[in-house]
């Protein structure tokens, strides 16, 4: 039977050191919404996601009371915009009609995020496609709570070069855009290599084809916990740190394993996986970046950062695969810098810059995540960060990301302000000696050879 | 059985486990196992109850609870058992 100590550990786990689920989210499919009529198609899409996702919010505000575990946020993805909306949409206007709706739709049912206003373009963009992506800077501007996505690469495909091009002059839109918010609609604007089809995590998140009609999603997270657990083996080498790790990996999952069944359980939808990612919030204890300092490196960024958070990474996996019986999504430790009280302090610090950054995401989810750089930053320099991304994602058969934020108006030494779990950063500089011969060249880079398994 | 944890953690004062229990009798809660320690002065204690043929619904006992809590100066909380078994037991 329990005994009072594990009772004192979880509890202590919530209360002290941030222990929550991160995020319950409701995969929908949206192809059955098709319709050459748009009007019609905004009608169903707005019909389904109310009908599926109604109790969504009551439920997780339940499963959080009974368990005492805080369920943070509620949240849906659909299906990738650009598939739902070919017959209907022709041009970019009118998909910005369907960014309405489902910002509509989210309201209603109180989620505060909606991913999917996505494209899936590793390879090539039919015209729908790019209509989409063309329609991002207005959908953002012009709605609350989507999120957006394009995948432009994957291992298999290659990456879409012509899409990474274009993504630049779209980040750097987008952040025109919105620059009375510190050009906030980048925050909710991410480019993939790999992107997979049951991510629960924003801004990233989007139901794939290859889902079902409506699946259940679940993010667990414990950066705090993990801290925690690492401050009580100082000085311990690293077979009792890794094995630290695993056991609080496992604790973690374990938590949102069950949250996840009890959801899909009321609302009588399929339980899809359990994305074990990591993820910090700004509030201090909360912060992947501390983890690392606890490991013993005086600020993240310091030579060996690389290595501990491969390790980190590595640990975190295997023991939450032992918790769960579906992993899958991003699964790794995210390590946003507007999100992570650590990194921002090490930015200030002098102590992390984005080459460290793009290092770092070798080695873990995601890639370069909630990045302020200079708003005067050229489209092209942004293209050419983004296919060095997705090439780190390609060449490594693992997802890669870019959402970074071209802070109009604002230059190194100033910081955006984002608000809420997006928390605030310091403005880092860029690389900024040209690229713009290379990515203008047009076409795609090939798949790697090792993508040749057949 | 759905078994239910109660936690009670506070400054020590007379009268807080007949408190809990006066209120867990008339809700119609089965006591299964109870453990209670103090440690400088904060007292601390663990039950496993049924709340099975309870006569009221989980949110209504665990905010009453909690009340109940404030009221002597403790901090009760109530959650479902399967939280703990689920981390604790492989």
């Amino acid at each position: 039977m329990i005994n009072m100590f594990e009772v004192n550990e979880t509890n202590k786990m919530v209360e002290q050191e941030n222990l929550d689920v991160r995020t319950i989210t409701v995969g929908i499919n949206l192809l059955d919404c098709a319709d050459s009529n748009l009007d019609e198609l905004n009608r169903k899409v707005y019909e389904k996601i109310v009908r599926i996702a109604k109790d969504l919010v009551k439920t997780g505000n339940d499963i959080s009371r009974e368990f005492g575990i805080p369920v943070v946020n509620k949240r849906i993805s659909v299906t990738p915009i650009a598939l739902v909306g070919q017959s209907a949409c022709k041009t970019p206007q009118d998909f910005v009609t369907i960014a309405k709706t489902l910002d509509r739709a989210a309201k209603e049912v109180g989620v505060n995020f909606i991913g999917g206003y996505s494209a899936i373009v590793s390879k090539g963009m039919t015209p729908y496609e790019e209509n989409l992506i063309r329609s991002i800077p207005e959908a953002l501007a012009s709605t609350e709570r989507i999120c957006s996505s394009v995948n432009v690469g994957s291992t298999k495909t290659g990456i879409n070069m012509d899409a990474v091009r274009l993504l630049g002059d779209i980040v750097k839109e987008t952040a025109e855009y919105t620059k009375e918010d510190d050009s906030l609609g980048c925050a909710k604007l991410v480019v993939l290599c790999n992107a997979p089809d049951d991510n629960p995590f924003m801004a990233g998140a989007f139901h794939g084809v290859s889902e079902a009609d409506s699946i259940i999603n679940v993010g667990v997270s414990g950066p705090g916990v993990v801290k925690y657990a690492l401050s009580q083996v100082k000085n311990a080498n690293f077979e009792v740190l890794c094995e630290t790790i695993k056991k609080t990996a496992f604790k973690i999952t374990r938590v949102g394993q069950l949250v996840a069944q009890e959801a899909s359980k009321r609302m009588g939808i399929p339980f899809g996986i359990i994305d074990l990612s990591l993820a910090p919030t700004p509030a201090v204890g909360d912060s992947i970046a501390e983890i690392l300092e606890e490991m013993g490196l005086e600020r993240v960024g310091a030579p060996g950062t690389t290595a501990a958070l491969a390790m980190l990474n590595d640990q975190v996996k295997k023991g939450g695969v032992m918790a769960s019986s579906y992993v899958g999504g991003l699964s790794g430790a995210f390590i946003p810098v507007s999100e992570d009280q650590g990194m921002i302090d090490a930015v200030n610090a002098g102590a992390l810059t984005i080459e460290k950054l793009e290092a770092m995401t070798c080695v873990c989810s995601v890639g370069l995540d909630m990045i302020a750089i200079p708003g005067d930053t050229k489209p092209e320099t942004i293209s050419g960060i983004i296919a060095d991304e997705s090439a780190i994602g390609m060449v490594n058969q693992k997802t890669t990301a870019v959402r970074i934020i071209p802070v109009i108006g604002k230059t190194v030494g100033e910081v955006a302000h984002f608000g809420g779990l997006l928390g605030y950063a310091p403005i880092m500089p860029v690389n900024n000696f040209d690229c713009s011969v290379f990515v203008n060249r047009g076409g795609r880079i090939p798949a790697p050879i090792h993508s040749f398994k057949n | 059985m759905k078994k239910t944890i109660i936690t009670v953690v506070g400054k020590d004062t007379v009268g807080i486990i007949a408190k809990v229990c006066t209120y867990l009798a008339e809700s119609n809660v089965n006591i299964l196992d109870i453990s209670q320690t103090i440690v400088s002065e904060y007292f601390n204690m663990m039950m496993i109850v049924d709340t099975n043929n309870a006569n009221k619904a989980f949110d209504e006992l665990a905010s009453e609870l909690a009340k109940l809590g404030e009221d002597i100066g403790v901090n009760i909380k109530c959650q479902r058992e399967e939280i703990f078994s689920k981390m604790h037991r492989i």
